[in-house]
């Protein structure tokens, strides 16, 4: 196992409060995604426990357009892979935010 | 619009078995309650250790809820996994709800947890016995793609009532674990007509294991489930014996056959051979009164 911690700045926080969610399975190629409300002094911290042992820069890169695509502030981002294909792992945290934000559990 | 029960993960079939919006967990992942066994090992773990406990209503009354996630490890009890459960019938016996409900998942001990997952397991029939005993029906719900195994299995019969799918399998020891100890002539696992035939949702309503076969389909299992609701199963000591009487008489009956269609054409069903091909409700027609 591998644990990798990514953080990011300039997101903007939700105009409501927003609840805990858990997206996915950990099952083999999948992972789950745990999007909760933290005080982080308006960052985005993501932290990744994963079966796959030396993709730190392919989680770098997967990580980084998804801060692209949803600039969030104050919000912790917990996941469980068991090496999930980078296409999944960005699907994931797209259902997840979108859960996260009042959409579909 | 059809929900498959099968297709759906532990938490989306909470959140459509339930009232809309009633569903309050207990231990959420944000609490994040994991396995302290898989670490050691190099094994990844889940937040919620593949069991999602909580309360919510059905219809209207108030219930508790378990979920195992197959997805999980199979959905094998681990000692964290199998104390949420235990936690949540003991917890029955304090709030009193109309019925707990378990959406058994599972191939059953988590095998990588050695006594503890047993000792997990243990505990659930534990607590499912003192439950039923305070007067408190607990239902199971069988339809996911692990089927119900090993432990769990056994949870599930010690239970007041199954609610299985077709595509629902019950059984003790799983169609590998035959083969590996008994052998490839005994049961052939990839055999797949083979093992829905013996452990499959059909088979196991005929047997009277399950109470009721529903379509896959969430609002069908929602619907058998709050049918049972008002379950209240004799539990004397000669209702007892009536039951080991029957099974008793079961075994004569039907002891001797060597496949499930020896065991359908002997309850007197006619066109055995076509049961597999049925849907749920021409099944249900086909083989009415014909159950052992």
């Amino acid at each position: 196992m591998e644990t990798l911690t990514f953080e990011y700045r300039g997101g903007r926080a939700l105009a409501a409060p927003a609840a805990a969610t858990l997206t996915g399975v950990v099952g083999s190629g999948n992972l789950e995604v745990l999007v909760e409300p933290a005080a982080l002094d308006g960052a985005c911290r993501v932290e990744v426990t994963t079966a796959a042992v030396g993709f730190g820069r392919i989680w770098q890169a997967v990580m980084d357009d998804f801060f692209a695509r949803h600039p969030l502030a104050d919000v912790q981002i917990s996941i469980n892979d068991v090496g999930a294909t980078p296409a999944v792992v960005s699907l994931r945290l797209d259902q997840a935010v979108e859960a996260f934000r009042g959409g579909v559990a | 619009m059809s929900h498959s029960y099968f297709e759906a993960n532990a938490r989306e079939r909470l959140a459509q078995l339930l009232d809309a919006g009633s569903f309050r967990e207990l231990l959420p992942p944000g609490a994040r309650m994991t396995s302290p066994h898989l670490p050691p090992l190099d094994a990844p773990v889940a937040f919620d250790d593949g069991v999602v406990v909580g309360a919510g209503t059905l219809d209207g009354r108030p219930v508790l809820v378990g979920a195992q996630e197959g997805g999980f490890n199979g959905g094998a009890v681990g000692e964290v996994h199998g104390a949420k459960l235990t936690g949540l019938l003991e917890r029955a016996l304090d709030e009193r709800p109309a019925a707990v409900l378990l959406l058994v998942e599972s191939g059953g001990v988590r095998l990588h947890e050695a006594n503890a997952g047993l000792i997990g397991v243990s505990e659930v029939m534990r607590a499912v016995l003192a439950a039923r005993s305070a007067g408190i029906p607990v239902l199971v719900l069988i339809g996911g793609q692990y089927g119900c195994f090993g432990g769990m299995g056994i949870v599930s019969r010690c239970c007041d009532a199954i609610v299985i799918s077709e595509e629902g399998r019950l059984g003790l020891s799983g169609p590998e674990v035959i083969e590996t100890t008994c052998g490839v002539e005994e049961f052939d696992s990839r055999d797949r007509a083979l093992v829905w035939r013996t452990v499959g949702g059909k088979h196991r309503y005929l047997l009277g294991e399950a109470d009721r076969l529903v379509p896959d389909d969430i609002a069908a299992f929602r619907a058998a489930a709050r049918e049972l609701l008002d379950t209240r199963p004799d539990l004397s000591l000669a209702a007892l014996e009536a039951e080991h009487a029957r099974l008793g008489r079961r075994i004569d009956r039907f002891g001797d056959c060597r496949d499930a269609r020896d065991i359908w054409t002997r309850l007197g069903i006619a066109a055995p051979e076509r049961l597999p091909l049925l849907d749920t409700a021409e099944f249900l027609a086909a083989t009415a009164d014909r159950r052992a």
